[in-house]
Parts: structure tokens; sequence; C-alpha cells
């Protein structure tokens, strides 16, 4: 259930102007990747482009070929709806559906492929993803109250919870824990370390400790100054990365010595 | 720890001061107002019901079969009027906010704010005028093929000035508020919920029914209570359309229609006198109370999923 991505040659843009430019890039499946790099450079604005989420925004598109198992994503007659039931999506804020039950928010993504589930079935997945996503202990007595009522750290791992619930093949994560106190963040790190054995899966993060601990290979994105494109600067595995990268600017980063 | 700390008495600053008696006074004035309204028709209508129901116009058994077809005329018009206006309206604010193009958005929208503005004669003269002669044959051809349908029980309205074609043109006049209202209510939602409902794989309308209409839900019973109160309240629209009857009837489409309690007023008003005006007031009371009573329901129905309406 975890897919190798491929990206070959992508540019990204907000109407004419060029957010990201030229990234290529393998994924293998049941591994974390963290994206690290400077605000502006582009994690976001790249990372959207994984499950087509980028092209929400008015103006958005993309150049080049992003391949999950083969299949490019960008090919002609893709429907995004599809794409986007196999490649979940974990938002910077947490955000919970405020109108739902925390129940009702675990089935929101499996209701729109399956309206008729039997109650039992429902229950049961409720719980499978709510343990998966280590919150059952802590809501299984309140699942009818109103997911905006947790905390923020439990309305994220609420959020990933609804993600896993339709069994996506990747799970794309952007900022999960900028939000959030040090204790949500360590039982978030802690899921990610159990949800890889299953799940492709991608963070970004600011936080370079979180990078290290949490991701097998690690890539470092630059900008050159305002209004230049962001661009892939190295790729490759984490502990490399961290202790004896191969760009002068991804040790100055890692570092701390600039941005 | 014993004696409880005394409260810190936070600093008066002149603006608070200012700004917390200038709400305190406009919220008291709107009571005041209400209140001064409220015992105006109460005094003037209890002479009303103590009246011998043979001076009443049109001598009814009493006070109460005379407003009983008012009544019903009044909240059956409104009703149709809210049932035909309030999918176009969720529909026109819906394509606004979430499918038209920026322009062509743009431009619908301020359409609508003009459409809101054009006054009630107007819209009296075009559906007495324009619409009803127009849409008889409509009519003619609905009793003729469901005459047996409840609604459409013959004999056909001539003239086209049914009950149907007032609460068409109320239509068109609520249209406009609750679209307005509502395309604001719309354009509201937070990205955070429209993205999280996409990115879970929701199409256009998935997402709409997840985050755009529950997160709107307040806000649109909000619109439709607006809409309601001006159908509820419509004066000149009605009185210019229909020839009234008295009587209690669903028909939509027959030449005998009950007519509506502002409408009525406007039409008896100037030849009204002594006790009849009296009558007239203790119409417009009923009216007062319903419209209270709507309300309310409306409030009672927001607050009903208060916890879920994510505002905390
Ligand atoms: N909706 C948008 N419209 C136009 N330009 C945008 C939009 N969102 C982002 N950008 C621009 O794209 C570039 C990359 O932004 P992006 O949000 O991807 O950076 P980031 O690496 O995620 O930064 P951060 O670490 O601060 O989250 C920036 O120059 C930004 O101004
Ligand atoms: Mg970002």
């Amino acid at each position: 259930m975890s897919k190798r991505i491929e990206v070959r040659d992508l540019d990204v843009y907000y109407g004419t102007f060029r957010a990201v430019e030229g990234v290529t890039l393998t994924i293998e499946p049941r591994t974390v990747t963290a994206f690290i790099g400077p605000s502006g450079c582009g994690k976001s604005t790249f990372i959207r482009t994984l499950n087509r989420m980028h092209e929400v925004i008015p103006g958005a598109r993309v150049d080049g070929e992003v391949l999950i198992d083969g299949n490019n994503l960008y090919g002609p007659g893709v429907d995004p709806v599809l794409v986007r039931r196999q490649v979940g999506m974990v938002f910077q804020r947490p955000n919970p559906f405020p109108t739902m039950s925390i129940r009702e928010n675990v089935l929101a993504g499996v209701r729109l492929n399956n309206t008729r589930m039997p109650k039992q079935e429902a229950d049961e997945l409720v719980e499978k993803s709510l343990m998966g996503a280590n919150l059952w202990n802590e809501v299984k007595d309140r699942l009818d109250k109103p997911g905006s009522g947790l905390s923020g750290g439990q309305q994220q791992r609420l959020c990933i919870a609804r993600t896993i619930a339709v069994s996506p093949e990747v799970i794309l994560m952007d900022e999960p824990c900028s939000a959030l106190d040090p204790i949500s963040t360590l039982a978030i790190e802690d899921l990610i370390e159990e949800l890889k054995t299953e799940y492709t899966i991608v963070i970004v993060t600011h936080n370079m400790q979180q990078a290290s601990r949490v991701s097998d290979k690690t890539a470092f994105f630059n900008i050159e100054g305002t209004g230049k494109p962001g661009k892939l600067i190295e790729y490759d595995d984490t502990t490399t990365i961290f202790s004896n990268p191969s760009v002068k600017a991804t040790e100055d980063y890692v570092s701390g010595k600039f941005g | 720890m014993t004696a409880a700390p005394a409260r810190i008495a936070a600093k008066k600053r002149l603006g608070d001061t200012l700004f917390s008696g200038a709400a305190l006074a406009a919220g008291t004035l709107i009571l005041v107002v209400l209140a001064a309204v409220a015992i105006f028709l109460v005094a003037q209508s209890i002479p009303a019901f103590l009246v011998d129901p043979a001076e009443i116009k049109g001598s009814p058994d009493s006070f109460w079969s005379y407003v009983g077809p008012l009544v019903f005329g009044t909240v059956w018009a409104a009703a149709l009027a809210l049932i035909i206006a309030v999918p176009i309206a969720l529909g026109i604010s819906l394509f606004i906010s979430h499918y038209a193009p920026r322009r062509l958005a743009q431009g619908l929208g301020y359409t609508i704010d003009l459409l809101a503005a054009v006054p009630s004669v107007v819209y009296g003269l075009w559906g007495a005028g324009v619409l009803a002669p127009a849409i008889q044959p409509f009519y003619a051809w609905l009793v003729d093929n469901a005459g047996w349908f409840p609604l459409f029980t013959p004999p056909v309205s001539g003239t086209g000035r049914t009950i149907l074609t007032v609460a068409i043109v109320l239509a068109v006049m609520i249209l406009p508020i609750i679209t307005a209202l509502c395309r604001e209510v719309f354009l509201q939602t937070p990205k955070l919920h429209e993205e999280a409902a996409l990115a879970l794989g929701a199409t256009r309308w998935e997402m709409i029914r997840m985050a755009v209409l529950p997160f709107g839900r307040p806000g649109i019973i909000s619109a439709v209570m607006l809409g309601l109160g001006r159908a509820l309240g419509e004066t000149m629209a009605v009185a210019m359309v229909l020839s009234p009857a008295v009587i209690i009837s669903f028909v939509l489409t027959s030449s005998q229609n009950p007519t509506t309690i502002p409408a009525n007023i406007a039409l008896n008003y100037p030849e009204a006198h002594g006790i009849g005006v009296n009558v007239l007031i203790a119409t417009g009371l009923i009216l007062f109370v319903i419209t209270f009573a709507v309300n309310s329901v409306a409030r009672w129905a927001v607050s009903l999923r208060k916890e879920f309406s994510g505002a905390n």
C-alpha cells in the first residue's frame, strides 16, 4: 500500500511567477522524506504538487512529470480527485471540520467513496484510524463531540486519523508540528515512525532535529533571492545531509550558519 | 489565602467608556422602539377583540374568522415565495462564490445588489402588468392537465392574478437579499476547511457539501429569515397583483385567492374609520406575533448545533 514517487524536471508556477524550478527526485516506498530549506523557498508549493493540491489556487500550474508507481499524475485524463484519494495530506494548521463530530471527521473522506457504510464497519474504521493516529484513548468517550473542541495537538492527530482512514498510498505533511507543543510534537513523530511501515511519507519541517529524527532521506531546497525560483539543492540520506553534505549551502543551512 | 483577593479594577479609558456607552444606548434604543410599537399595536387592537363582529367589514362570525384567511394568505404566500426563492438564491450565491470566474462573479454580484434596491411598487407593476398575463396560459395548461392535483383544482383564473403569481413576485423581490447575504457567508468559508475537503478527494460539489454549506448554515438561516420577513411584510406588490377574496384555499391557480395582512391593511386603510381602524391594527398585531414566532424558531434552529458552529 505504498508507492514510489518519481518527480521529473518539475517547474511550479503561480500565474507567471515561477516559484520552484527543475526539481527531479525519487522517493522510495515506505520511507520518510523530509523537505528542509529557508522560508519562501517553495517547500509547501512543491509538496502540494504531489497530490495536485497546487492547482486549487487560481492561476497556479505545473510543468513536468510526477509519477506514482509509473503513472504520471499530470497525464491527460487523470482526475485530480482520484489522485487526492491516493495521496493524503496533513496541513500546517490543524483543520478538522468544525461542523462535524470527531467520529464524522474521521469518516469524512470515507463517506465520499462509500456513503452506505454499515454502522459496525464504520465504528471499526473509526477505532482503527484513531488508534493509528494515537488518539483513540483520549477521545473514545466523546466521539460525538465536535472535533474543534480538542487541543491543537489532538486536532492534528485527528486530521492524521482522517487522512489514514481512506487508506492512501502516500501521506504528505506540511509542517504538521509547527503549531504544537513539544509533547504533541513527539507524539506525532512517534506516529510518523509507525506509519512509515505502511505508507510513504513526505514531511516539510523547519526543525532540523525533527528532520534528523524522523526521516530517512532529506531534500534541501534553497532560493537565491526574492523573486527567484526555489531549487532542489541536495537530496541524500538524512545522515549524509546532516553530517557530510556535498554542497556548501546545505552544510551552512543545517549547521545554522544562515537562513 | 483566606481573604478573597480584591479584584483589580481595570483602568477606565475614555475611548472604552464612550464606546460602551454608545453601544448600550444603541441596544437600548432598539428595545425602546420595539416596545413602543408593541404597546401601540396592543393598545389600539384591544377594541377590535371586544367589538361586535357584525361591525367588522364583511360581517364575519368573529374577529378570528376575519383574520384567519388573512393569516393563512400571508403565511401561504410567504412560504411559497421561500420555496421558490431559497433554492435559486443558494444556487446563484454558490455559483458566484465558488464556480464563476472572477469577472463574471463580480458583475453578477453588482446586479444582484442592484435588484435589492428596486422599490416594491415596480415589482408590483411588473407582476400585475407583465407576469400575470404572460403566465396565465401556463396556469390554464396546468389546470387542464393536472387539475386532479389539489393545488391546481379548476376553474383557472382568467387574469393570472393568483396567489402563485404573487409568490413568484415575492420570490423575485427577496431573491437579491438572500443571495447577497449567502454569497458573503459562502465567501467566508475558511480556505483551510475547503482545502481539507479537497485533499480528502472531494469533488467541488462534495467540498461545498462538506465544508461550505455546514459552515454557512447559521448565515443561511439568517438570510432566509430576512427574506421571509420581507415577504411577510410586503404590501404593495401583493396589493397590486391580487384581487382578494375571503377564503382559505391552497389552490394556486384560481381566481379566488386569500390575500395577506399587509395588503389587506393597505387596501382598506384609506376608507377605514372608527372601529375599522382598530381591526386593521389588530391584524397588524397578529402579523407582528407571527414574525416574532418565526424568528424565534429560526434562532432556536441556529442554536441547536451551536457547539458545531465552528465559532470556537
Ligand atoms: N498563493 C500564492 N500565490 C502566489 N505566490 C505564492 C503563493 N503561495 C506562495 N507563493 C510564493 O511562492 C514562493 C514559495 O512559497 P512557499 O509557501 O512554497 O514557501 P515555503 O518554502 O513553504 O515557505 P515556509 O517555510 O515559510 O512555509 C514564495 O515566494 C511565495 O511568495
Ligand atoms: Mg510552507
